[in-house]
């Protein structure tokens, strides 16, 4: 994008004059041009006198550059009022020197013209002012009143070159506001004397939405962004998108606050949302987006801190009632004066009168924690773009603010998860998400899950969400083959599971005994072998014996014989002993 | 302090002409320039011509240099310059430029009925 060009370079080559609003800056790329005449131009009601004053009361405020307020329509009183409810106070900035105001009258009909003149009275009041105060900072609005109220064009248009001419030479860095034309920017053409800054502010009704948009028609030797800026006037003042600086200079807290349901403490890492920090709900209908964020409302007030709960598609009854029926009590700390809603439909207002309004009930109340139960509706109320500022200046205030706040958003269901209704889930801190499931046996079940959160380890896993009579269950859901189950699927799948496994157990257990009467048979086979073996061996050592005998026999008894055949004398002693060995030898 | 065919010298500031019966029908009329200017030594002059012929005695010119006093630019609404302010009678009436038409200055300071 243009805006992220080298900004160093370009800011080198033109010094430029921070307005200080909102976004202004960033657009332009630093602010108007130092010493230069912007012209800010834009039909009634567009938000030209404000910006005028704003770049004026922010110069003082912010950059300790006085500044000269040259009302031509409006009256120092009328200014005065004007800004006071943006918390500006005209008449201490006079009192202190820091600011001019001189209000210029011009009515034709008290004006006779004859003859040459010139605008010296003019010149002569503005040198006067800037001279008193030290003036760095010049709006004249709305210059081009002098046409209505003076006849000579011709000495008008001269002596406004010479102005400009004139407020160059001096230094001073000029807004000069003017009304918008047909077919030209301004209704006098104002713009050919104004040729470094001219700005258009762009105030229309589409769709019967009004919406404020800004753009830098032309800026001579810098860059800046072209695009049609939506803008917001609110209590701060003017705020143009995008407003980049948001939520980055924030003093961040360290401590943790639970969401009221302990397994949703758990899964962000044990402890709950920081405090101070945004947290988005996004869900489809009908996913617990309101349970949940009463949940939140229940847990801070019994921390005993004050809730602001805006309710836009609820009152507060039925609110109070549904949650009542999940064992959500809302009416004790609404008794206590901790919880406080306000149930509203934006688009019974424009959206930045719904802001002034959220505003004022912050400083009335003071919460610690704000509940916007849904941002969606804001979005009906105003444009997308409209609403994401809206919510940007919202989140900006809750973060200096230290509140921590809880947005839900409504998600048609068909569009990417990644992409919020008002598209801001950038900006939040941490974000759940809620989705229906629908199983199998007729049923819708509830799913949370946490998408993100900034600054801890958090559950990666899917919970099933459960609206109880005691208020939001968080449980496992059941995670397997066929994805994830929950509700009676959970239920019939654990149970199928289970008579699985209790019967792989049965079938183990079976085959141990089979194997057990296996062993128990081999090893009986194995004795009786190892005693038939035994019964052989004893067999065969007898037979040994036996033969050894009959061998020891056999020999005596062929003694015998050869004695009974007396072959000779020596022999039969030999015959003698014979029987005793017969003897020995059974 | 020469009298030229017997009108009394005048004076910048402060001029009353006696010569009128009615002195209770004085137009009091101020002048505002910005130095002395071309244009506002021009619409002094043409003012000077202006009251002798159509206001002899009954009229007080007074003439306020914006440079010397600048608030009086304020104070006083003007813008323009040289501007010449009806103060007397009321209602006031401005104009403006150097007065060198004299049938828009009787329009001006309402000596003659507008649109004529």
């Amino acid at each position: 994008m243009l805006l992220s060009l080298s900004v160093g370079a370009v800011a080198n080559a033109l010094p430029k004059t921070p307005t200080g609003i909102e976004g202004l800056d960033e657009i332009t790329l630093g602010g108007l041009p130092t010493g230069r005449t912007t012209l800010v131009c834009g039909g009634p009601g567009c938000g030209k006198t404000l910006l005028g004053m704003e770049f004026l009361l922010r110069g003082i405020l912010q950059y300790g550059e006085p500044g000269v307020f040259m009302a031509f329509e409006e009256n120092a009183g009328e200014l005065a009022a004007n800004v006071a409810s943006l918390g500006y106070d005209l008449n201490q900035l006079c009192a202190g020197g820091q600011l001019f105001i001189d209000y210029v009258r011009v009515d034709r009909s008290e004006i006779e013209e004859t003859g040459e003149y010139d605008l010296d009275g003019l010149f002569i009041r503005l040198a006067d002012a800037i001279g008193r105060i030290g003036a760095k900072r010049v709006v004249l609005d709305t210059l081009e009143m002098l046409f209505s109220g003076l006849r000579n064009e011709s000495i008008l248009r001269a002596e406004l070159r010479r102005l400009f001419r004139w407020l160059k030479d001096r230094g001073v860095t000029t807004i000069i506001t003017a009304e918008r034309g047909h077919g030209q920017l301004t209704r006098h053409g104002l713009e050919e004397y104004v040729s470094d800054c001219v700005i258009l502010l762009d105030f229309r009704v589409h769709e019967e939405i009004a919406t404020r948009r800004l753009r830098v028609v032309k800026y001579r030797g810098t860059l800046h962004g072209t695009n049609e800026y939506p803008f917001l006037i609110d209590e701060k003042g003017i705020s143009v998108f995008p407003v980049t600086s948001l939520g980055l200079d924030h003093e961040v807290s360290n401590e943790r606050v639970s969401t009221g349901i302990p397994r949703l403490d758990i899964m962000l890492g044990g402890q709950g949302v920081y405090r101070g920090s945004s947290v988005l709900i996004t869900g489809t209908a009908g996913t617990g987006k309101t349970s949940l964020a009463a949940h939140f409302a229940v847990a801070a007030c019994g921390r005993g801190e004050r809730v602001l709960y805006f309710a836009f598609e609820e009152s507060a009854s039925q609110i109070i009632r549904n949650m009542g029926s999940i064992g959500l009590d809302l009416k004790t700390p609404i008794d206590r004066g901790l919880l406080r809603f306000s149930a509203m439909r934006p688009t019974f207002q424009r959206l930045e009168t719904h802001l002034a309004t959220m505003f004022k009930f912050f400083a009335d109340f003071q919460p610690r924690t704000v509940i916007i139960d849904p941002i969606t509706n804001l979005a009906s109320a105003g444009t997308l773009t409209e609403a994401k500022l809206v919510l940007l200046r919202l989140m900006d205030f809750f973060k200096s603010h230290r509140i921590t706040a809880f947005f839900t958003n409504l998600t048609s269901g068909k569009e990417d998860i990644a992409q919020t209704e008002a598209g801001v889930s950038s900006l939040m801190d941490t974000w759940l998400g809620l989705r229906t499931i629908e199983e199998g046996g007729g049923e819708r079940n509830r799913a949370l899950y946490v998408l993100k959160s900034r600054g801890m380890a958090h559950s990666n896993q899917i919970r099933e969400f459960r609206l109880t009579e005691r208020g939001v269950e968080l449980v496992d859901a059941y995670l397997g083959p066929a994805g994830v189950l929950t509700g009676t699927a959970r239920f019939v799948q654990e149970s199928k599971e289970k008579a699985e496994a209790l019967l792989r157990s049965q079938e183990l257990d079976a085959k141990q005994r089979a194997i057990a009467r296996k062993r128990q048979a081999l090893e009986a086979q194995i004795a009786a072998l190892r005693i038939e073996l035994q019964s052989e061996e004893d067999q065969l050592q007898r037979l040994a014996v036996q033969m050894e005998a009959d061998a020891a026999l056999r020999e005596a008894e062929r003694a015998r014989f050869a004695a009974l055949r007396q072959a000779d004398a020596n022999l039969r002693e030999a015959a003698v002993e014979s029987p005793s060995r017969l003897e020995q030898a059974r | 302090m020469t009298s030229v065919g017997g009108q009394k010298p005048q004076a910048v500031t402060d001029l009353l002409q006696d010569r009128e019966p009615l002195a209770a029908d004085i137009w009091d009329l101020r002048l505002y320039v910005a130095g002395q200017t071309a244009k506002s030594l021009a619409a002094l002059a043409n003012l000077r011509k202006f009251c002798e012929e159509h206001l002899a005695g009954r009229y007080r010119i007074e003439v306020v240099d914006l440079m010397e006093n600048p608030e009086f630019a304020r104070s006083d609404q003007i813008l323009a310059i040289p501007t010449l302010v009806r103060k007397l009678p009321e209602p006031m009436r401005k104009i403006i430029g150097d007065l060198s038409n004299t049938e828009r200055v009787l329009v001006g300071l309402d000596l003659r009925p507008r649109g004529v």
